[in-house]
């Protein structure tokens, strides 16, 4: 009785350790260059690029790399997989507001200084560009400070009305890490306060950074062109 | 029955392998934390740093490669455009070669911050914070705060002046009064909020703080004028951005304590 209990959990560790290496070997499996010396030419085996001598690699790699099985270029932010609670306090993640042309800024609620112009520049590009199909994010630098019931007052605080408008807390590492996306720089120079760069960002439908007009107080011109183009 | 414990020891052992799928760990130091007067700042005011884990050594080229055989979406083809550019692992011949001249024992450069990020969190450990690294930057080899030695800020200085220091191998330079080697003299390393260091090509539009970096007003501001090799050490994480892969920036992880 008890070896057959034995070997049952053996067999499931087995089981499971031959899912955890997860052989990749497909006889179907075609190989190129990485550096496409000789053009789109294939193998159908593993080996080394006569021209630059580099390891073949899959082809089916390569083509991943550029779009994945759900139609996600390589370059878009939905590769990001991080949660996000918007200020109706819902659980949301980066692919959610796939579809939509999304313009982008990063501030915290608490700032006196340049982020109401930010803001400001937000509600004007909004009012400018006048399409319900484009999402305009606000995402929190603060996410200790700012809370879903604090972004959500915000909102109200500076009529961000309407679905269109997303606020979003989330993890400070997350923060961090859209805030690299962006390359867009902050620091937290006391307990309510943040030095940072003023960068609205425009994304494509697909997720790809498409455009980002940096500085207080630009023209918002060339930017509300990008959106409506990308919305042709 | 017999036979039933060997197969139980085979499995135990062939389970154990798995369970380091993600290369064996670097070995941690324990680093004291203190107050900090971190190089510049709007009101240069103390930080505080909480004790903390750092690696011993910068991570090898060989650990690097153990990571991305197990995570192929690391791999030099296979990295996502968004999370390296074009140079991620530049030197290396393939997925799963190293460059053909390259150390396994010598630091992985070429890697972006999100590729580093990678790393350490499959280890269940992160990227230091720049407090974090410069706090255990500043220990020489018999004092936790070696800042004011200038025979100590001289070598640092000739180090960065020295070429190809990312092709020695780990643990050649020397280790530290927290017992870390290599924090100088091998490679730069990526910190987790390095962007919170504010420059740009175009200062001006930046927010207030790199006024204080990079107007000759910030030198004066700095904490410590003597600490040239800091200054460009924050001038490097203010230039850099999150994909970036260059050849003697490297890392190593730490862990909250």
């Amino acid at each position: 009785m008890k070896i057959k209990y034995l070997t049952q959990l053996l067999s499931l560790v087995l089981l499971v350790n031959l899912f955890a290496c997860q052989k990749q070997n497909d006889s179907s499996e075609q190989y190129i260059c990485p550096m496409k010396c000789e053009d789109h030419k294939t193998y159908d085996h593993p080996g080394i690029c006569p021209v630059c001598k580099m390891d073949l690699v899959k082809v089916s790699s390569i083509k991943e790399a550029v779009l994945d099985e759900d139609g996600i270029s390589d370059k878009s932010i939905f590769n990001l997989t991080s949660e996000w609670k918007t200020q109706n306090n819902e659980t949301i993640h980066l692919n959610d507001l796939k579809g939509k042309v999304m313009v982008v800024v990063m501030i915290y609620t608490s700032c006196e200084a340049a982020c109401p112009r930010l803001v400001a520049d937000m509600r004007n590009i909004y009012a400018k560009v006048d399409n319900p199909a484009v999402d305009y994010l606000l995402v929190s630098i603060d996410p200790e400070k700012d809370t879903p019931e604090k972004l959500k007052a915000y909102a109200k605080e500076e009529h961000l009305d309407g679905d269109q408008w997303i606020l979003l807390q989330g993890g400070l590492d997350d923060v961090r890490e859209f805030s690299n996306v962006l390359s867009m720089k902050y620091k937290k120079i006391s307990p309510i306060d943040f030095s940072h760069t003023n960068i609205i960002s425009v994304f494509d439908k697909n997720g790809v950074l498409h455009y980002q007009q940096e500085g207080l107080g630009m023209s918002n011109d060339k930017l509300v062109e990008e959106v409506k183009n990308l919305n042709k | 029955m017999v036979k039933l414990k060997y197969i139980i020891a085979f499995l135990g052992l062939f389970s154990l392998s798995l369970t380091g799928i993600c290369q064996t760990p670097t070995a941690m130091k324990p680093i004291k934390g203190g107050t900090m007067l971190p190089l510049y700042g709007l009101d240069s005011s103390k930080v505080w740093v909480d004790d903390f884990l750092l690696d011993e050594y910068p991570v090898t080229n060989q650990q690097y490669l153990d990571f991305v055989k197990n995570y192929p979406e690391w791999q030099k083809f296979n990295v996502k455009s968004i999370f390296a550019d074009g140079n991620y692992l530049y030197n290396w011949r393939g997925n799963r070669q190293l460059g053909e001249n390259m150390n396994p024992n010598s630091p992985i450069t070429n890697v972006s911050w999100f590729a580093a990020k990678a790393f350490c969190a499959c280890q269940d450990k992160r990227l230091p914070s720049v407090d974090e690294w410069e706090l255990a930057a500043k220990a020489n080899e018999t004092k936790p705060n070696a800042e004011n030695d200038s025979l100590f800020n001289q070598r640092i200085i000739e180090s960065y002046e020295t070429p190809n220091t990312y092709s020695k191998t780990v643990g050649s330079t020397y280790q530290n009064y927290w017992g870390v080697y290599d924090m100088h003299g091998l490679v730069w390393e990526w910190t987790s909020d390095f962007n919170s260091v504010l420059i740009s090509g175009e200062s001006r539009q930046d927010g207030d703080a790199d006024r204080n970096l990079f107007c000759a007003g910030a030198a004066i501001s700095a904490s410590n004028l003597r600490d040239y090799a800091a200054f460009m050490r924050y001038a490097f994480r203010g230039s850099i951005k999150a994909d970036y892969n260059i050849k003697n920036l490297g890392f190593r992880c730490a862990r909250t304590n």
